[in-house]
C-alpha cells in the first residue's frame, strides 16, 4: 500500500507505526492518557501502517489500568510483593511443610503459579496453615487471598458464604480405611455399631451420614478437630474405620505406626472435586487464579514442560505459542504482561510435573486415576487458553 | 457538684457506645462488601450431621438449633460431673493436707503440686491418648464386678430397665417434699420447745420407705441389661446393650476434676486454717467432741472463706470444658462452634451465640454460689 505513516515511540522505545488517517484521534488519546502522557514521541515514516498492532498496544494500556482498577486483590498483592495463600496444616502431597519450613504439594503449586504470573517469582508466597474450621473465615475476612487447601467444591459453599471456586486441581472421593487384620475388604461388610473416626467441619461428616443412613447401618461418629488427632485415635484402636478423602487416607496412611497393617477399601462414597477458592466479588483475581491453574493443566496437554518451554516459544502450533506467551495477548485482560503463563510453566511446571513431584514420587497415589488428562482416559479437561 | 460526678461517667459511657458502634458498623460493612449474609435463620435448617454422644434424641435430620442443644447439654454434663467430683476430691485432699498423719499429709501435698502445675490440655491429652492406648480392646477386656468393662472404646456397665419409672420419680419427689416439711417442723420444735428430733434418721427413713412402697404397690419394677460382646469383623468387636460411656467423656471428666480438685483443695485448706485457733479450743473446752467441733464450729465459719474462691474454680472448670474439642467429645464448642459453624459458614452468629451461652452459664453458677454464700454468711442478730 505504501502510505505514509506516523511512527510512535514510548519512552524512546519503538512501539508501532500509525496510519496517517487515524493518527489524529489516536495520537490525541496517547498524548492525553494518564498512563502514556509525556512519554510519547512520534515521527513520520514512509512505511506501511499496522493499525492492528497499534490497537493491540492501546488495548494493553486501557485494560491494564482497568484490570488493576477493578481488582483490589491484584493491586494489593502487587503492592505487598507476595501472594497470601491458605493451605492445610500438613497433608503430604497437597500442602506440607518440611523441617526447614518449605511448603510443597499440588495445592501449594497453585499458589506458586499465581505468584509466578502476578509477581514474576513463584517463591513469593506467604503460606498460612489453616484447620478445616478456620479456612473459609480466613478467606472471607481477607486474611488470605487464595484458599488452596484440598477443599471440596459444593453448591452451598460456592453460593452461600461469600466464596467462589475457580476450578478443580484434584478429583477425589471419600473412602474408608480399616485394619487389614479385621478381614474387611469391602464396605458391604460394615455392621451396626461400627465406630468411625473423622475430621469435623468437612463434607466428610455429611457424606458419612448419607452413606450409613442409606444402608441402614447405625454408627458412632468420632470427630476430631485436627487430622493428626484422628490418625492417633484410629491408630490406637478407638475406631474401627477412618474415613476421609481417599487421597487423604493414602497420605495419612504413611503416618501410621505401621502403614502395612491398614488398607483403603475400594469403594468411593462421594464426589470430592478439590480446588482453589477465592473471595466472591473480585472477578479479575478469580480469573487470574482460574487461568493459572488451567495453564498448568493445558501445558501438560500440549507437552510443554518447565524444561522445554523455551523451545516451545518457536513452535509451529499457535495453541502452544499462546501458552508460552509467544503469540496473542493472553495476559492483557488480567492486567498482566504476555509472559505470565510462560513464567508459570518454567517456574512451577505443568500439572503432570507437579503431580509426579508431589504425589506420585512420594508414593501417595502413584496411579493418577481420574486425575489423568482427558486425552489419556482421565477427566482433567480445561477450557482452551485462547 | 452533681454535674462533676455525672459528666465523667457519661463521657465514658459514650466512648464505650461509640467503640461498640464502630466495630458493629465495621463488621457490617465488611460483611456486606464480601457478600456474607447475616441472620439466624440457619438455626431452623436441617443440620445433616450426626453427633457421637447425645443426652437427647438427635439425628442429622434435626435442626441446627437442636444440635446446639445437644452440645449445650453435653457441656453441662461434663461441667456438672466435673464440679461434683472435684468438690468431693478437693474437700478430701484439702482436709488431708491438714492431717496429723505424715504420709497422708505429704501425699496430698504432692498430688496438689503435681496436678496443678501441668497445663490442663496436656493432662487431657494424657488421659485420652496415653491412658486410652493402655486400655484393652473390647474382646480382651476383663469384667469388673462381673458385668462392667473398661475398654479402649469406652466404659460399659449394666443399665437398669424400669417399669413405671414415672411413679418412682414422683415418689422420690414426694419424699423430698416431706423431708423438707419435717425439717421445718423440727426446727420450730427445737427453737420453741427445745426438743431435738433425729432429723437425719427420719429423712433417710422417708427417702427409703416411700420409693419402696411404689415397688410393692405402685407397679414399679426394675430389671437390668448387661453389655454383650458383639463381633463387627474378624478382629473388631464392641459391646452392645447396657450403659456405655464414651472414653472421650471419661478422659475429660477425669482430667478436669483432677486438675480443678487441686485448687479446690487449697481453698478448703485455706478456709479451715482461716478459722481462729481459739474457736477450736473454746469449742473443746465446752465439751464438744471432735466431730462436733468440725461440723458445728469450724466448717460453718470455714465455708464463708471457702465459697468465693471455689466459685472461681467452678467457673474455670466450666470454661475449661471447652477443651473437649481436642479429644472429640461433642461439647458446645465442637458441635456448634465447630461442625455447625463450618457447615453454615455463619461465623459471627455462631460465635456470638456460643459466647453468650458460656457467659450465661458462668453467670448462673456465680449467681447460685453468691446466693449460697449469702445464706451461710453470719447473720448478726
Amino acid at each position: 500500500m505504501g502510505h505514509n505513516c506516523l511512527e510512535i515511540y514510548l519512552d524512546g522505545k519503538y512501539l508501532s507505526c500509525l496510519n496517517y488517517e487515524y493518527s489524529k484521534v489516536i495520537l490525541n488519546y496517547l498524548l492525553t492518557n494518564k498512563k502514556t502522557k509525556g512519554r510519547i514521541m512520534f515521527k513520520y515514516l514512509k512505511q506501511l501502517t499496522s493499525l492492528v498492532a497499534m490497537v493491540a498496544v492501546l488495548f494493553t494500556f486501557t485494560t491494564e489500568t482497568m484490570a488493576a482498577k477493578k481488582s483490589k486483590t491484584l493491586k494489593n498483592t502487587q503492592k505487598k510483593g507476595f501472594v497470601r495463600c491458605g493451605v492445610s496444616q500438613g497433608l503430604p502431597g497437597f500442602s506440607n511443610a518440611d523441617a526447614a519450613g518449605n511448603w510443597t504439594g499440588i495445592d501449594v503449586d497453585v499458589c506458586r503459579a499465581v505468584a509466578a504470573a502476578v509477581l514474576g517469582d513463584a517463591s513469593k508466597v506467604k503460606f498460612t496453615p489453616l484447620s478445616a474450621k478456620e479456612r473459609f473465615t480466613a478467606l472471607t475476612s481477607g486474611e488470605i487471598d487464595i484458599l488452596s487447601r484440598n477443599t471440596t467444591w459444593t453448591l452451598s459453599r460456592d453460593a452461600d458464604i461469600g466464596l467462589t471456586f475457580v476450578g478443580v486441581n484434584f478429583y477425589d472421593g471419600q473412602g474408608f480405611m480399616v485394619r487389614k487384620s479385621s478381614g474387611i475388604t469391602s464396605t458391604d461388610q460394615f455392621k451396626n455399631g461400627i465406630s468411625a473416626c473423622t475430621n469435623i467441619g468437612t463434607t466428610t461428616e455429611l457424606n458419612m451420614r448419607d452413606f450409613f443412613n442409606s444402608r441402614g447401618i447405625s454408627y458412632e461418629p468420632v470427630a476430631f478437630e485436627k487430622a493428626d488427632e484422628v490418625v492417633a485415635a484410629y491408630d490406637a484402636g478407638r475406631c474401627d474405620t477412618y474415613t476421609t478423602d481417599k487421597s487423604g487416607l493414602a497420605a495419612q496412611r504413611t503416618k501410621m505406626s505401621n502403614p502395612d497393617e491398614h488398607i483403603v477399601l475400594p469403594e468411593t462414597i462421594s464426589k470430592e472435586p478439590l480446588g482453589p477458592v477465592v473471595r466472591q466479588g473480585d472477578s479479575v483475581w478469580e480469573d487470574i487464579v482460574r487461568w493459572s491453574l488451567n495453564t498448568m493443566i493445558e501445558a501438560e496437554e500440549y507437552g510443554i514442560t518447565s524444561g522445554n518451554a523455551d523451545m516451545m516459544k518457536t513452535s509451529d502450533n499457535p495453541a502452544i505459542k499462546r501458552l508460552v506467551g509467544a503469540e496473542g495477548e493472553m495476559g492483557a485482560a488480567f492486567g498482566l504482561d504476555n509472559d505470565w503463563n510462560y513464567r508459570i510453566i518454567t517456574q512451577v511446571g505443568n500439572y503432570g510435573e507437579s503431580y509426579k513431584r508431589n504425589i506420585a514420587d512420594t508414593g501417595i497415589l502413584p496411579d493418577r486415576g481420574p486425575n489423568e488428562l482427558w486425552t489419556k482416559g482421565g477427566i482433567l479437561y480445561v477450557p482452551p487458553a485462547r | 457538684m452533681k454535674l462533676k460526678k455525672i459528666l465523667p461517667q457519661a463521657i465514658t459511657l459514650l466512648v464505650v457506645i461509640l467503640i461498640f458502634g464502630f466495630f458493629t458498623m465495621n463488621a457490617q460493612l465488611n460483611m456486606e462488601n464480601r457478600g456474607i449474609d447475616f441472620g439466624y435463620g440457619f438455626l431452623s435448617q436441617e443440620s445433616s450431621f450426626d453427633v457421637q454422644f447425645s443426652l437427647i434424641e438427635y439425628s442429622g435430620s434435626d435442626s441446627y438449633a437442636r444440635a446446639y442443644l445437644v452440645g449445650l447439654l453435653n457441656t453441662l454434663l461434663v461441667s456438672i460431673l466435673g464440679i461434683i467430683l472435684c468438690t468431693i476430691l478437693g474437700v478430701i485432699v484439702g482436709i488431708a493436707r491438714l492431717s496429723p498423719n505424715y504420709l497422708i499429709r505429704t501425699t496430698a501435698a504432692w498430688y496438689v503440686e503435681f496436678f496443678r502445675n501441668i497445663p490442663l490440655l496436656l493432662q487431657i491429652f494424657f488421659w485420652y491418648y496415653a491412658a486410652l492406648r493402655a486400655l484393652p480392646l473390647p474382646q480382651d477386656a476383663e469384667a469388673i464386678f462381673g458385668a462392667s468393662y473398661l475398654t479402649i472404646k469406652g466404659f460399659y456397665t449394666p443399665s437398669l430397665i424400669w417399669e413405671n419409672l414415672d411413679v418412682f420419680i414422683y415418689s422420690v419427689v414426694a419424699a423430698i417434699i416431706v423431708i423438707i416439711f419435717v425439717r421445718i417442723q423440727a426446727k420450730k420444735l427445737r427453737e420453741n420447745v427445745g426438743k431435738h428430733l433425729p432429723v437425719l434418721n427420719i429423712s433417710i427413713a422417708i427417702l427409703f420407705v416411700l420409693p419402696l412402697l411404689t415397688f410393692l404397690f405402685g407397679g414399679v419394677n426394675v430389671g437390668y441389661e448387661t453389655p454383650e460382646l458383639k463381633q463387627l469383623a474378624k478382629t473388631s468387636f464392641k459391646f452392645e446393650g447396657g450403659l456405655s460411656i464414651p472414653p472421650e467423656l471419661l478422659s475429660l471428666v477425669i482430667a478436669l476434676s483432677l486438675y480443678t480438685a487441686t485448687f479446690v483443695a487449697e481453698c478448703v485448706r485455706a478456709g479451715i486454717q482461716g478459722v481462729g485457733k481459739g474457736q477450736r479450743e473454746a469449742a473443746s473446752s465446752i465439751g464438744l467432741n471432735r466431730k462436733q467441733v468440725l461440723n458445728l464450729i469450724i466448717m460453718p465459719q470455714a465455708l464463708r472463706i471457702i465459697i468465693p474462691p471455689t466459685t472461681n474454680q467452678y467457673l474455670n472448670l466450666t470454661k475449661n470444658s471447652s477443651l473437649a474439642a481436642a479429644i472429640a467429645y461433642p461439647d458446645l464448642v465442637l458441635v456448634f462452634a465447630g461442625t455447625a459453624l463450618m457447615q453454615t459458614g455463619k461465623a459471627i452468629e455462631i460465635v456470638s451465640i456460643t459466647m453468650l451461652t458460656y457467659l450465661t452459664l458462668s453467670l448462673s453458677i456465680s449467681f447460685f454460689m453468691n446466693w449460697y454464700n449469702a445464706k451461710i454468711a453470719i447473720v448478726e442478730k
